[in-house]
């Protein structure tokens, strides 16, 4: 059958079989350089285009419907008009810094791809440290932020930036918590074993209520750590006009805008590896035509959807709730998640030394 | 009992949230509610709501007659000058002297819609049009006179 994995060992036997295999390592590298970056682009057009659609009918509007049928060109049209704008940087900018920050966003973005399992045996790197992994390089887009604050001379972008450090350090906590519950059902910090562990139902459904506590600690934690409303202090339009990117124009804007977008894409296929059982097809115990049914399916397409789902469960959110203070936001975290993840925790060690769950 | 409030605001905070899910989950999924009117391509399907307010208009029937008696009511009314009430005196068949409006001039470029004057009108002379595309490249034309000439005052209207 048809299959993602199948294409890849194609290729790389194809490739072992025509070069040596130093130059073999070097294109797949390039191949999967450019796949990424094409994969980027991709999303950065498909998520515009769908938070914008999502907004607009959350608001009783009709959204972008001029650019092409029904509007679906609309992003095209403005990533043109971003490219062809100047990127300014200010005067008293610190102008390494400044050109730097928007790089190290993406880069960081990058990073987090390489881990994460598109469909049956096919990622990029077969990580055994995979969740450590994940955790540990999102953490560093603190870093990107804290310096476009910074680097932009601007009393607004290093309030913002000063808020998504606050918001991003707490929140990485409980979102840490969140996903160790999985790593103490399954034993396992490679996300390939976490996906095989779940062939026989999601964690989700498995895991009985310490699980599905997890899960919505987790999508409110990547939320906040992805810096999207409610927690969008770091931008919040209506105070700081757009926190640590004012200053940004042009490309560079549109790679912090990308990078959000990516970001949002990543924490949420992580999510739905972790919770959702990744590209694994959803089976209901011994009904053994409807799970033949559901394996027909591609991996892919089980994969893609559930993240999509989550996409869409964080843009729901987006436009439901208003924004928080910085105190609430920050009560919310120290005073209900950690406490209520770390009650999780023992509750949920409890459930896997004692086999509770399925 | 700490612990019991505790728990009580999250559960209510997870309920609160979920009723402002469950409205915008509702709006997604039906479509019927938008109210988006795509203006100019529906201009000639275009409904307005019954109380917007356009522009000041003196309606006439069919043989060219009025309800408006000139009693200026409307142009003590109006806050900032729009109306301006222009009176003559009409000989009636018994041979009294009647007042009359000779011209009722309507500034559009000063009216700020505020519909006071239309409440002010005690023979309910005037109302409010549901017309919106005011621009005109010269600004004198702006300045209108509401009755239309040779026009009567109806009668039974005092």
């Amino acid at each position: 059958m048809w299959s993602l994995s199948g294409i890849t060992n194609w290729v790389d036997q194809w490739l072992n079989a025509t070069f040596n295999p130093t130059l073999t390592l070097i294109i797949e590298m390039v191949i999967v350089g450019v796949c990424v970056i094409s994969l980027f682009a991709v999303l950065g057009l498909v998520l515009v285009i769908m938070e914008r659609k999502v907004s607009a009918w959350m608001q009783i509007r009709l959204g972008p419907n001029r650019v092409g049928p029904k509007g679906m060109l609309q992003s095209f049209a403005d990533t043109l008009k971003l490219l062809v704008k100047e990127g300014f940087t200010p005067n008293g900018a610190d102008k390494f810094l400044f050109n730097l920050a928007p790089y190290l966003a993406i880069i960081v973005a990058m990073l987090l791809m390489a881990p994460i399992a598109f469909a049956k045996d096919f990622h990029m790197w077969n990580l055994n440290i995979g969740v450590l992994y994940v955790s540990a390089v999102s953490s560093i887009s603190v870093i990107s932020i804290l310096m476009a604050g910074w680097a932009s001379n601007n009393k607004y972008s290093l309030m913002g930036a000063m808020r998504s450090g606050a918001q991003i350090v707490s929140y990485e906590l409980s979102a840490g918590l969140a996903i160790l519950t999985i790593v103490v059902l399954t034993g396992s910090l490679n996300l390939n074993d976490i996906i095989q562990s779940q062939a026989n139902g999601w964690w989700i459904f498995k895991g009985h209520i310490p699980a599905i506590i997890a899960f919505v600690i987790f999508i409110i934690a990547v939320t906040a750590e992805t810096n999207r409303a409610p927690f969008d202090l770091a931008e919040a339009e209506s105070e700081l006009t757009a926190g640590f990117h004012t200053e940004y124009s042009g490309m560079k804007f549109a790679l912090f805008f990308l990078a959000e977008y990516v970001n949002v894409f990543i924490v949420c296929a992580i999510g739905a590896t972790l919770f959702l059982g990744g590209w694994m097809p959803f089976h209901i115990g011994n009904w053994q035509s409807f799970n033949h049914v559901m394996d027909f399916i591609p991996s892919s397409i089980w994969f893609m959807g559930k993240t999509f789902f989550l996409i869409f469960l964080i843009m729901w959110f987006r436009w439901t709730f208003p924004r928080l203070r910085i105190d609430q936001l920050l009560n919310l975290e120290w005073k209900y998640l950690l406490p209520i993840s770390m009650f999780n925790i023992l509750l949920v060690t409890a459930v896997a030394i004692l086999g509770w769950h399925f | 009992m700490f612990i019991v409030k505790y728990i009580k605001n999250v559960f209510s905070a997870i309920k609160s949230l979920l009723v402002g899910m469950r409205r915008t989950g509702y709006y997604f999924t039906h479509h019927k509610e938008i109210i988006t009117q795509q203006y100019p391509d529906n201009r000639e399907t275009l409904v307005l709501p019954e109380r917007f307010k356009g522009e000041v208009v003196m309606p006439h029937n069919e043989n060219n007659e009025h309800r408006c008696t000139g009693c200026t009511a409307c142009e003590l009314a109006c806050p900032n000058g729009t109306i301006k009430v222009i009176t003559k005196f009409d000989i009636t068949p018994e041979g009294k002297k009647k007042k009359a409006i000779d011209k009722l001039v309507y500034h559009l470029e000063l009216c700020t819609l505020c519909n006071l004057c239309v409440i002010a009108c005690p023979s309910d002379a005037i109302v409010m049009a549901q017309t919106f595309e005011h621009s005109v490249f010269d600004r004198n034309k702006l300045t209108k006179v509401l009755n239309n000439p040779d026009s009567k005052i109806m009668d039974g209207v005092e």
